[in-house]
């Protein structure tokens, strides 16, 4: 049997030494109405043909590697440094537990920390989490830190917001006394100040913004974190976080949580996990901060080192006082965002950010140039935005898939009142020739 | 703080100019940012050759211990042997290059699997359904939570307001209960470790939404007494949840579906192979019986003729619970592994898991008491109360099983074992790593007659000692940017 050492004159001695004649001897407990319950599984396989099989398997997916894809909303194709791999495949961090015991786990304790440092500085805030499951969690436990710290029951959320993650808050909100209310966005995409004013009251615990948002336009929250300090809510913020390089940090808005996807750095998009979500506060929200959080302290010796701290906030401590339920999080991710930040560097992470903004460029100014196609030129976008067609977007599709390519994501699945309009999502990875062959093949449709 | 040059982090081997990766240099359009929105602040990430932050990341990993390295016994954590078939797998660019929003038909492979793992669950529990998307037990257990407040709230039943968690509970147990809204009772254990049935009933009315239920439990003991557990809290109206997490033993032996229990997660990551991490990522997908099929979060997957769909959306759906499909690598990894085991394999899994246990609480009965001196399944506790006399605790054994290349076990938990110390071999230990393992127990014990300092100072081999962690909490220094302002503060007083 694979991964079992145990043989059949071995058993027998176990068992001798135990004191017992058979495994049923162990088992007395368990009812015997319920034992040897009938299963309908397949006997087990050997290494090669699981092999063959799972090849099998992938050959009945059409990768992102056999068609030219421009998918984005939420999930991202970007490069990912080869000595990543390298480092989240080092057995010693992926079959390692949870750090509890500090002494056998200064690996993955002083990579969080660096993690920890990375991302509070990425995000322009003060203090990081050990990871999140996704963004949308992440965001979701954003929100229940902000009906707690306010005390009031009610967020506020852009609807600029991924689909996904506004739903997922929804579910985590249901049925409890708090509230989801949503607010709107103009015709250029961009969220609408008005409908946001007129919906900010003394109820209101924190305003959820996404930037750049769901259409890749990056907002312009000038004065907003203001507006909503002055109504005393709190301010969070998501967003693709290489963006973040580039163009304004939540730290730099004002935000009092970072909380958002953090997929792109370093984690391929293997069809949507495992990711990992970012949450990163002020200091003045740290103990608030659900998750685990690795700290630098001393050693007996006087020697620099780290530990899981704040460990008072959390349900193997608190239980059912714990802010949190959380336990497992996505840390090898988190390793891999590590050493996906730490091989860019300074320079390389500001240089993916200006290929994402001049290919997601390049790409719009070809297909503002398809007649037909409409583009919104003048806005600020990051590597992704909306193209309205002149057909249906499934013909765009079809068409295109004979030519290889995924073309993009049709928004009406989640705006209805934006029919024939779809997200098209261009990073590092893409060249001039296939953005060419992209707006070509558009051209024909 | 002092610093070896070795223990320095990335940022502290910094060299302005060094770079690792060079990007492409042609830039095809003239894009620019608008100056209100452009990042004015510097972005202080490291700035190092590759060798040196390969070095840098290798030589952190070294300090370490992992089940490729070391012998992990913790208890209620499963840490059995991570395939390597399972990483070959996860890494092939046909499944780890598909976008999660590519349409059905162009990912058949992965719904296929994603179909076939949870069928196999299904089996395996005797669950009706499963949704796959839970990122980790917690995650599950949040999920069937919200599962059961659907339902009983679909009847018109909002009286519900009490989860009841045994006192022997994993932490997540009454932290889930309550973030759902729940009032969390705490049922009492017998002599025996199990459910008090007594105590179950003084607590158990029609205000009762569920019972959750690890089993065995984290004493390693079989609730013997499940049937009529699952026969009371049905009959009062509640419904009855299980903890995955020690699932492992009773794989092929017996099923949580069988047993009565409406709801159950699995931790993919202990009973299935998955690599823990380091902390995650893992998968804990629910399984429900029909009763609770309407109120399953989306997507979930469903056979069509040849080929696997999204399913509609249950009718009454809690709603979404993670962006996409869930942690797909983690459920590849453990189909993987599930293709290998097989029908026959479950059996010796459990067999074997219930062996290693027993040997181990036999050899080591002797040396300290266990806490429930009868055979056990997965897992047993041992209860250091005598050594406490002598000041030295639960947790100071697990350091100096450190210095004999173990890993501690789980230490001062279940709550309800004084100076408890919980052991969980697994099945892919030899017999001979647990003959070490007993030597050094008994070397151990020996320590605490004879010489208990040492134990209490224990570990003297590892990078570390003791980190003291009731300093990191009442000052958190939790960047670099704080461990130089925490520098400067401490320079500033040598000069003062």
């Amino acid at each position: 049997m694979p991964y079992i050492p145990l043989t059949g004159p071995e058993k027998r001695g176990l068992l001798r030494e135990i004191g017992v004649s058979s495994l049923d001897d162990l088992i007395r407990a368990i009812p015997s109405a319920l034992r040897g319950p009938e299963m309908s599984l397949p006997e087990g396989m050997s290494e090669p043909e699981v092999q063959r099989l799972v090849r099998d398997l992938g050959a009945l997916n059409t990768s992102g590697l056999d068609f030219l894809s421009f998918l984005g909303a939420g999930s991202y194709d970007h490069f990912i440094p080869s000595a990543v791999q390298e480092v989240i495949s080092r057995q010693e961090f992926s079959t390692a537990y949870t750090p509890y015991q500090p002494e056998a786990s200064q690996g993955t304790l002083q990579a969080i920390f660096e993690y920890q440092s990375l991302m509070a500085e990425l995000t322009g805030l003060a203090a990081s989490n050990a990871s999140h499951y996704d963004g949308a969690t992440s965001l979701a436990e954003a929100a229940l830190v902000a009906l707690r710290h306010t005390e009031r029951p009610k967020i506020l959320i852009a609807r600029s917001v991924h689909p996904h993650h506004r739903e997922v808050i929804r579910t985590y909100l249901a049925e409890s006394t708090c509230r989801v209310e949503e607010f709107g966005f103009t015709a250029g995409g961009g969220f609408d100040r008005q409908s946001l004013a007129a919906k900010l009251d003394a109820d209101t615990a924190g305003v959820i913004f996404q930037t750049p948002n769901f259409f890749g336009i990056v907002e312009d929250l000038a004065g907003i974190a203001d507006q909503v300090h002055a109504n005393k809510s709190l301010l969070i913020l998501s967003g693709h976080p290489a963006s973040f390089a580039l163009f304004r940090s939540p730290g730099e808005w004002g935000a009092d949580i970072a909380a958002g996807e953090g997929q792109p750095l370093g984690m391929p998009v293997s069809f949507g996990g495992p990711y990992l979500g970012y949450f990163v506060t002020t200091q003045a929200l740290l103990r608030r901060m659900p998750g685990r959080i690795a700290g630098a302290t001393e050693d007996a010796d006087g020697k620099r080192a780290f530990c899981l701290t704040l460990q008072a906030r959390e349900q193997h401590i608190r239980r059912e006082r714990a802010g949190s339920n959380i336990c497992s999080n996505q840390a090898l991710c988190a390793l891999a965002a590590c050493a996906y930040m730490t091989f860019l560097g300074r320079q390389g992470m500001r240089e993916v950010a200006e290929l994402n903004l001049d290919r997601a460029t390049y790409l719009r100014e070809k297909i503002a140039g398809i007649k037909g196609f409409e583009v919104a030129v003048s806005q600020p976008i990051f590597n992704e935005f909306v193209v309205k067609s002149p057909v249906p977007f499934a013909q765009i599709e079809k068409k295109l898939a004979a030519e290889r390519i995924f073309p993009g994501v049709a928004l009406e699945t989640y705006y209805p009142e934006l029919r024939n309009r779809f997200l098209v999502c261009a990073t590092e990875t893409k060249t001039r020739e296939d953005i060419d062959r992209f707006a070509e093949a558009l051209a024909k449709c | 703080m002092l610093i070896s040059r070795d223990d320095r982090l990335s940022f502290e081997k910094s060299n302005p100019g060094r770079r690792c990766v060079t990007m492409p240099k042609e830039r095809l359009a003239k894009a620019s940012v608008p100056a209100g929105l452009a990042r004015r602040d510097p972005l202080l990430f490291p700035e190092l050759a590759e060798l040196d932050a390969i070095r840098h990341f290798i030589n952190l990993s070294r300090k370490n211990f992992s089940v490729d390295t070391h012998f992990y016994p913790l208890g209620s954590c499963t840490m059995k042997y991570n395939p390597k078939i399972n990483e070959w797998a996860a890494r092939r660019e046909k499944f780890a290059a598909l976008h999660p929003l590519q349409k059905p038909e162009t990912v058949q492979g992965m719904m296929r699997m994603l179909a076939e793992l949870e069928d196999g669950l299904r089996e395996i529990t005797g669950m009706d359904r499963f949704t796959l998307q839970p990122a980790a037990g917690a995650h599950g257990e949040l999920t069937g939570l919200m599962l059961v407040r659907a339902y009983h709230a679909s009847r018109g039943d909002s009286k519900r307001m009490k989860v009841l968690v045994p006192d022997s509970s994993h932490g997540t147990n009454p932290a889930t209960a309550a973030l759902v809204g729940y009032r969390v009772i705490e049922v009492k254990s017998n002599a025996r470790g199990r459910v008090d049935l007594e105590s179950l009933k003084a607590v158990l009315d029609d205000h009762v939404a569920c019972l959750m239920l690890t089993n065995p439990n984290t004493l390693g003991v079989f609730e013997e007494n499940i049937l009529e557990i699952a026969r009371l809290v049905h009959e009062k109206g509640g419904l009855l949840y299980y903890d995955g997490a020690n699932l492992n033993p009773l794989l092929g032996i017996a099923r949580p579906g069988d047993m009565g229990f409406d709801i159950v997660h699995v931790n993919l990551h202990k009973t299935f192979s998955t690599p823990h991490g380091g902390g995650g990522p893992g998968a804990g997908p629910v399984g429900v019986k029909k009763h609770l099929v309407p109120f399953m979060p989306y997507p979930l997957v469903e056979k069509k003729g040849d080929g696997v769909q999204w399913a509609p959306k249950p009718q009454r759906s809690i709603g979404r619970v993670k962006s996409f499909h869930g942690n797909i690598g983690v459920l590849l990894r453990a189909y993987v592994y599930l293709k290998m085991i097989g029908r026959d394999g479950l059996l010796r899994v459990s067999e074997g898991a219930i062996l290693n246990a027993n040997y181990l609480r036999e050899k080591l009965r002797t040396v300290f008491p266990v806490a429930v001196d009868e055979p056990c399944l997965h897992e047993f506790v041992l209860s250091l109360k005598q050594a406490a006399a002598k000041g030295v605790h639960a947790g100071d054994v697990g350091k100096r099983l450190l210095d004999f290349g173990f890993h501690a076990p789980t230490v001062h938990f279940p709550l309800v074992v004084s100076e408890a110390l919980m052991i969980e071999p697994t099945e892919t230990e030899s017999r001979e790593t647990m003959d070490l393992f007993i030597e050094a127990m008994k070397r151990i014990a020996f320590e605490i007659e004879t010489e208990p300092a040492k134990v209490k100072n224990a570990p003297y081999t590892l990078p570390v000692r003791r980190p003291n962690d009731v300093l990191a909490a009442r000052k958190p220094i939790l960047t670099y940017r704080d461990l130089l302002r925490e520098e400067a503060v401490a320079a500033e007083a040598r000069v003062g």
